[in-house]
């Protein structure tokens, strides 16, 4: 091959690849659709989106049942116990929610009471911070999304959340609940090999309504805007002691539990 | 070059069909998990990686110890390390290409597993994990064909592959540090998360790497005839024995800052590896205490030089660190990092069958690549006339 | 060129082999019929504009709707369209079988939406 014809086929390969990567690039952004985009008419905003539970308020584990039911059939959570559980709100003992502040002399509640747990939708939630596809992100509001389309399941993010408030489709939610079973027809379903989490009901928001469980709780959970000193939430927290799970870790929960 | 694949005695086609039957069979296992779901595995909610991310972390120390026969001919102009130096680069490259098969096999949706590029995202680590281990194959693809090209043309390889190898070296460094952070960044994983572990996996690296290696060129030895040198081989096993040395102790460093620190999450882990939690023993404990004894039993064999340079001590001392170096890196670490979980309770993990055989398969493709590669560079050096040393 | 008898059969025999989905089909494609929605002329854009694109349009709803909380479509025509593959393509289009399916099928693609979207009356789970 004489010189002249081999810098010819670089410089071609070089421009070839340059080219459409650029098109590429430029095929990516474009708009697509024609129209016009805009938030929902009744859609409820916030700076950022927290939530309020006063555990005084529900004497026993049982209380707290309709807001889990509430929750799952929302989103059509598959009923599956066991090493494969999907979780997006969930029951359990203090020293396990709240490991950091074990104390053996505490009232009875602590020791055998069970607390509410949940997707604390961080502001620096580390489950974003490792994502490679951006499958789950922060959204504008302060809520920790999911995108279960671009979901690759490497299951960083489960490594990566300290909250425990990830689970995995290791198996077909669809065994443990066919879609004509879906108690939400208006949801999808998951599918094998995706991660999800509680949303804050972003769909509901979207909506006007506030989330499944804070409807459920009927006031004793609250929900509002934590940047707004005026907001429900702020109320209660400038007026109440409150706590949080893991606070050392910097992460910054957005779920607050009035003790 | 590729020529020298065709011709071989009878027990390299019977070897390389067995390879090929048995990673049939691993397949169709993993084609299995594939349509079913990860649900075939032992993980679970909350012990979401296992037995496949903890042999990609392995494998990529495996990948990354190329570099200390390439270091000391390079930087040191270390020469007699210049014969074994294109059998560490092409082990290199199986293992880069099992990590990614690891990789792949963990992932709940590899369909989309171009997603990673499609969607890049600088701050995660394992988009950059993705970039340095495609770039580290290409480097020693680039690196080992060219050399070896020359090497069998008897010419001097061309100026610009020096570059690439300083490229390699640094490069090197850098794809273990990668899967380092991919855990020591992650906050409320007590046993990943501290500053040394990428010096750990480093140095375990260093040492279990080499002593594959060397193994493997051993008993390549026996079979072909081909000698690396009894001065590079020494030289080699001392390398290797320094960074067990480093090894082990930057381990015993872990166990002083979570016991002396006296802080409950710290010591966890370690707990639980070494004597189960909360009065519940797991059946990694024993391999644990295996994994200990086997560490001091070889660096009591590796540090004598009498003993280190007996010929018939040696391969033992070298398997000793090597299961070792596994135990610790491709068991303890996955399971003892999500054990106790972030709920400070125990979900126990073990892998299942399936999950096994897919794992074996691709050790099976690692060994194939491995077979091929290596035969190529023998078969070079045979028609060269430097399998001979001289 | 060496062997150049061998390496000009083999490439027609590629070019052969390649091209064969092209003249082995017979009478060429044919346009499947779909069922159109019973009570509903208008679709969101226009047929042409749907047919082409409606692939790309779902993904940027998807985007939109998750990511930037933009859950209502304006239309070129001006009407607002709830953002939802569920809840609004598939309140008019509501035979998947007799729609979708029809045309993916014969054009041999296989999107999976029903592995999440939950179908009309059901019709998801095999």
């Amino acid at each position: 091959m004489n010189t002249d014809r081999r810098h010819f086929l670089k410089i071609a390969g070089i421009s070839a690849f340059a080219l459409s990567a650029g098109l590429a690039g430029r095929a990516a952004e474009a708009a697509v659709a024609p129209g016009k985009y805009e938030h929902g008419p009744n859609t409820l905003h916030a700076g950022r989106w927290g939530m309020v539970i006063d555990t005084r308020k529900f004497p026993s584990e049982a209380d707290y049942l309709p807001l889990i039911k509430a929750c799952h059939e929302a989103h059509n959570v598959p009923n599956q116990p066991g090493p494969h559980e999907i979780k997006w709100m969930w029951l359990a003992p203090y020293k396990e929610g709240f490991p950091d502040d074990e104390n053996h002399y505490g009232p009875e509640k602590f020791k055998t009471g069970k607390f509410p747990l949940l997707c604390n939708h961080c502001e620096n939630p580390p489950c974003v911070r490792v994502c490679p596809t951006k499958a789950t992100y922060k959204m504008e509001d302060g809520i920790v999304a999911m995108d279960y389309h671009r979901c690759i399941g490497c299951r960083f993010c489960m490594a990566a959340c300290p909250f425990g408030a990830r689970s995995f489709n290791f198996i077909d939610p669809r065994i443990a609940m066919p879609s004509d079973k879906a108690p939400n027809p208006a949801y999808p379903t998951r599918m094998p090999g995706v991660v999800e989490k509680c949303t804050f009901c972003a769909e509901r928001l979207a909506a006007g309504k506030l989330p499944a469980c804070v409807e459920a709780s009927g006031g004793k959970i609250l929900f509002g805007d934590l940047n707004n000193p005026k907001s429900d939430v702020r109320k209660a927290l400038a007026e109440n002691f409150s706590i949080r799970r893991k606070p050392s870790l910097g992460t910054q929960p957005g779920v607050y539990y009035l003790v | 070059m590729v020529e020298k694949l065709l011709k071989g005695p009878t027990r390299y086609y019977l070897w390389l069909l067995s390879l090929l039957v048995f990673i049939g069979v691993a397949g169709t296992a993993y084609i299995y998990q594939l349509r079913t779901g990860l649900g075939v595995t032992g993980m679970s909610r909350d012990v979401s990686w296992g037995l496949y991310i903890s042999q990609f972390t392995y494998f990529v120390g495996v990948a990354a110890s190329a570099v200390m026969l390439v270091l000391p001919a390079y930087f040191h102009h270390y020469k007699k390390f210049k014969r074994m130096i294109i059998f560490g680069e092409f082990m290199a490259i199986s293992a880069v290409v099992m990590c990614m098969l690891f990789i792949v096999a963990d992932m709940g949706q590899p369909q989309r597993m171009l997603n990673v590029i499609l969607h890049p995202t600088p701050n995660s680590v394992m988009f950059f994990d993705m970039l340095v281990l495609f770039g580290y194959l290409v480097l020693n693809v680039l690196i080992g064909w060219v050399t070896l090209e020359a090497e069998r043309l008897d010419v001097e390889p061309p100026y610009w592959v020096k570059y690439l190898v300083y490229l390699s070296i640094i490069w090197a460094f850098s794809i273990h540090t990668v899967t380092a952070f991919l855990y020591a960044g992650l906050p409320g994983r007590h046993l990943w998360l501290t500053a040394v572990l990428a010096g750990r996996f480093l140095a375990s690296a260093f040492c279990s790497g080499p002593a594959i290696l060397l193994l493997l060129v051993l008993a390549v030895k026996r079979m072909t005839g081909f000698d690396p040198g009894q001065d590079a081989l020494k030289t080699l096993t001392k390398i290797i024995t320094y960074a067990m040395c480093i090894n082990v102790f930057l381990f015993f460093c872990e166990v002083f800052t979570a016991f002396y620190s006296g802080i409950p999450g710290h010591q966890h882990p370690l707990v639980f590896l070494f004597a189960g939690h909360d009065g519940h023993m797991s059946w990694v404990t024993p391999w644990m205490w295996a994994c200990g004894c086997l560490a001091f039993a070889s660096l009591a064999l590796l540090i004598p030089p009498a003993l280190r340079d007996n010929m018939n001590i040696l391969p033992w001392a070298l398997a000793m660190l090597i299961a070792a170096s596994w135990i610790d890196k491709g068991l303890g670490l996955i399971i003892g990092g999500f054990s106790p979980n972030v709920f400070e309770t125990l979900t126990p993990y073990a892998p299942t069958g399936s999950e096994i055989l897919i794992t074996l398969g691709v050790y099976a493709v690692g060994l194939l690549i491995l077979s091929l590669l290596w035969k190529i560079a023998i078969g070079v050096k045979k028609e060269a006339g430097t399998f001979e040393l001289h | 060129m060496y062997n150049g008898k061998f390496i000009i059969a083999a490439a027609l025999v590629v070019l052969v082999l390649f091209t064969s989905p092209f003249w082995l089909s017979k009478g060429g494609y044919k346009r499947p019929d779909l069922q159109l929605p019973a009570n509903e002329k208008e679709c969101v854009e226009t047929v042409d504009f749907m047919r082409a694109e409606h692939m790309q349009m779902l993904n940027e709803w998807r985007d939109q709707a998750l990511r930037s909380e933009n859950r209502v479509y304006v239309a070129l025509n001006g009407k607002k369209w709830e953002i939802s593959l569920q809840n609004t393509c598939l309140k008019c289009h509501n035979n998947t079988e007799k729609f979708c399916d029809a045309c993916h099928v014969s054009n041999s693609v296989y999107p999976y939406c029903w592995t999440c979207h939950i179908e009309p009356k059901g019709k998801g789970d095999k």
